[in-house]
């Protein structure tokens, strides 16, 4: 099945909305498991407030975000003088604003694209990309990443980056909590039964929310790492680059430290390289790379 | 009072597929002008890059007067050029001299070891490169346009809002196509 250019714009843009109701309501329940152990009714409502700045803040600032975790810096123009054209070339091919240039100095190959919509957008490649890979090959990493701008993939995978990481962060806050302090003194309170009630539920909903939030994230990120090659082929008009690249990557065992379990689905290909994934199919970021290769080298 | 509602209503609607199709057909001429512009650009940059290349070729290795005198004309011709026809004629003259100022310049190591070379020869094939590129946005958005007017029923209101005239097209020179010629008839 063949998605059209604006219905893939379109479906980016119901996911987003998708995603932004799914982590509010997460956060809410979240919120109210807090303040039913904690008796307090401030907790419920601050919960609220805080998931609504948390998604705006997000929203317009996803780009800086996600460079600051990813440990990107601006990309310097003379240093990077290369970059930058191949850079400005696949803006012109693909008729859109020149996006910021980032670079992670790390001796893998590997990058990433961000940012809310083509005009606030950014692409981000390690220094390994640069000194390891041909002209060519960076041109079509360079490619596949615009399409991501192009069609408004950086949108929804930069916030379930954004989002992802903070749901992690708080249930291992949650878990934590409930092993230490905060229950000994509702449990003097309340008595044993509802005590235990409220701890089983929270530990349940600390478990599931890390869990739905992978779900969602693996959900709308593999199918499209295959559309953003095959645009970034009709872009370039080279396919062989991108290929070529991709081997390159999968005969490389290097992982790139700056990566983490939030952001790895932002990356051209999984930097973590399938560690600690228990479910392979279910729960790899990317799909296989082999059948990458193979799709791009029938094109 | 039903009467004369249902024909306003035919009317109105009437009006908004029309205003559609003309904000569409604008939209998709900005967008071809707009890709036009790219192309120059980068036309013009390469242009401005050629004097420099000349100076410093000329310091390392003995060319023929003809092909330095054809860059720079081909050159002023691209400078002053109005329309993709012009234009197009120009760059691919230019295309021709500068490839075998590369050609030549393959045969002087002090020469294609100059910082100012090999940076120069970055800039020449970014720029290369991005010409390429634009044209493809270029082409592709006049195809979109001339599908645009011609297809029914924007083809009745497309000569009513100006837009008759297909656009043309950034051509490839038919020199550019061809595959080159060996000459082996002296290793006989």
């Amino acid at each position: 099945m063949e998605l059209s250019f604006y219905e893939q714009v379109d479906s980016n843009r119901k996911m987003t909305f998708f995603l932004f109701s799914v982590f509010f309501f997460l956060i809410l329940a979240l919120g109210w498991v807090v303040s039913f152990l904690m008796d307090s009714y401030v907790i419920f409502p601050l919960f609220g407030v805080i998931a609504i700045v948390y998604i705006l803040v997000s929203y317009y600032y996803s780009a800086g975000i996600v460079t600051r975790i990813s440990g990107a810096i601006s990309a310097d123009k003379n240093e990077f003088k290369q970059l930058h054209n191949v850079v400005e070339e696949m803006s012109l091919a693909a008729g859109l604003p020149k996006p910021g240039v980032y670079v992670i100095r790390d001796s893998a190959i590997n990058a990433f694209a961000s940012g809310r919509d083509p005009g606030h957008a950014i692409i981000c490649v390690t220094t390994g990309c640069l000194t390891r890979l041909s002209r060519a090959e960076l041109t079509g990493v360079v490619a596949h990443e615009m399409s991501h701008i192009k069609n408004y993939d950086i949108r929804v995978m930069t916030m379930a980056a954004i989002l992802v990481g903070l749901a992690v962060l708080l249930s291992d806050f949650l878990l934590r909590m409930f092993f230490w302090g905060g229950l000994g003194r509702s449990r003097d309170r309340n008595g044993g039964g509802i005590a235990i009630a409220a701890i089983v539920l929270g530990l349940l909903l600390a478990i599931l929310t890390p869990l739905i939030a992978q779900v969602i994230k693996f959900a709308i990120s593999r199918q499209r790492e295959y559309l953003a090659d095959a645009s970034a082929s009709e872009l370039t008009r080279y396919p062989e680059g991108l290929a070529s690249a991709l081997r390159k990557i999968r005969d490389d065992s290097e992982l790139l430290e700056a990566a983490n379990k939030a952001t790895a689905h932002l990356y051209i290909a999984d930097p973590l390289k399938g560690q600690k994934i228990w479910f392979k199919g279910l729960f790899a970021s990317h799909p296989p790379i082999d059948d990458r290769i193979a799709k791009l080298s029938v094109a | 009072m039903i009467e004369w509602l249902i024909p306003l209503i035919v009317v109105v609607v009437l009006g908004l597929i029309v205003i559609g199709i003309y904000n569409g057909l604008v939209q998709k001429k900005m967008r071809a002008d707009n890709a036009w512009a790219q192309i120059d650009v980068q036309l013009k940059r390469r242009a401005d890059l050629i004097p420099n290349l000349v100076d410093t070729v000329k310091g390392y290795a003995k060319f023929e007067k003809k092909v330095l005198t054809e860059v720079t004309r081909a050159r002023t011709s691209i400078m002053n050029a109005k329309t993709p026809a012009e234009a197009a004629k120009g760059e691919n003259m230019l295309a021709g001299a500068l490839k075998t100022i590369f050609a030549v310049a393959e045969a002087y190591p002090a020469l294609k070891a100059s910082e100012n070379f090999k940076s120069l020869q970055e800039e020449f094939s970014t720029t290369e490169n991005k010409i390429a590129y634009a044209r493809q946005f270029y082409n592709d958005s006049v195809m979109q346009f001339n599908t645009a007017i011609m297809v029914f029923p924007n083809n009745l209101f497309a000569g009513l809002f100006g837009f008759g005239m297909p656009l043309d097209y950034f051509e490839i020179a038919a020199s550019e196509k061809k595959v080159p010629k060996a000459d082996f008839s002296d290793l006989a």
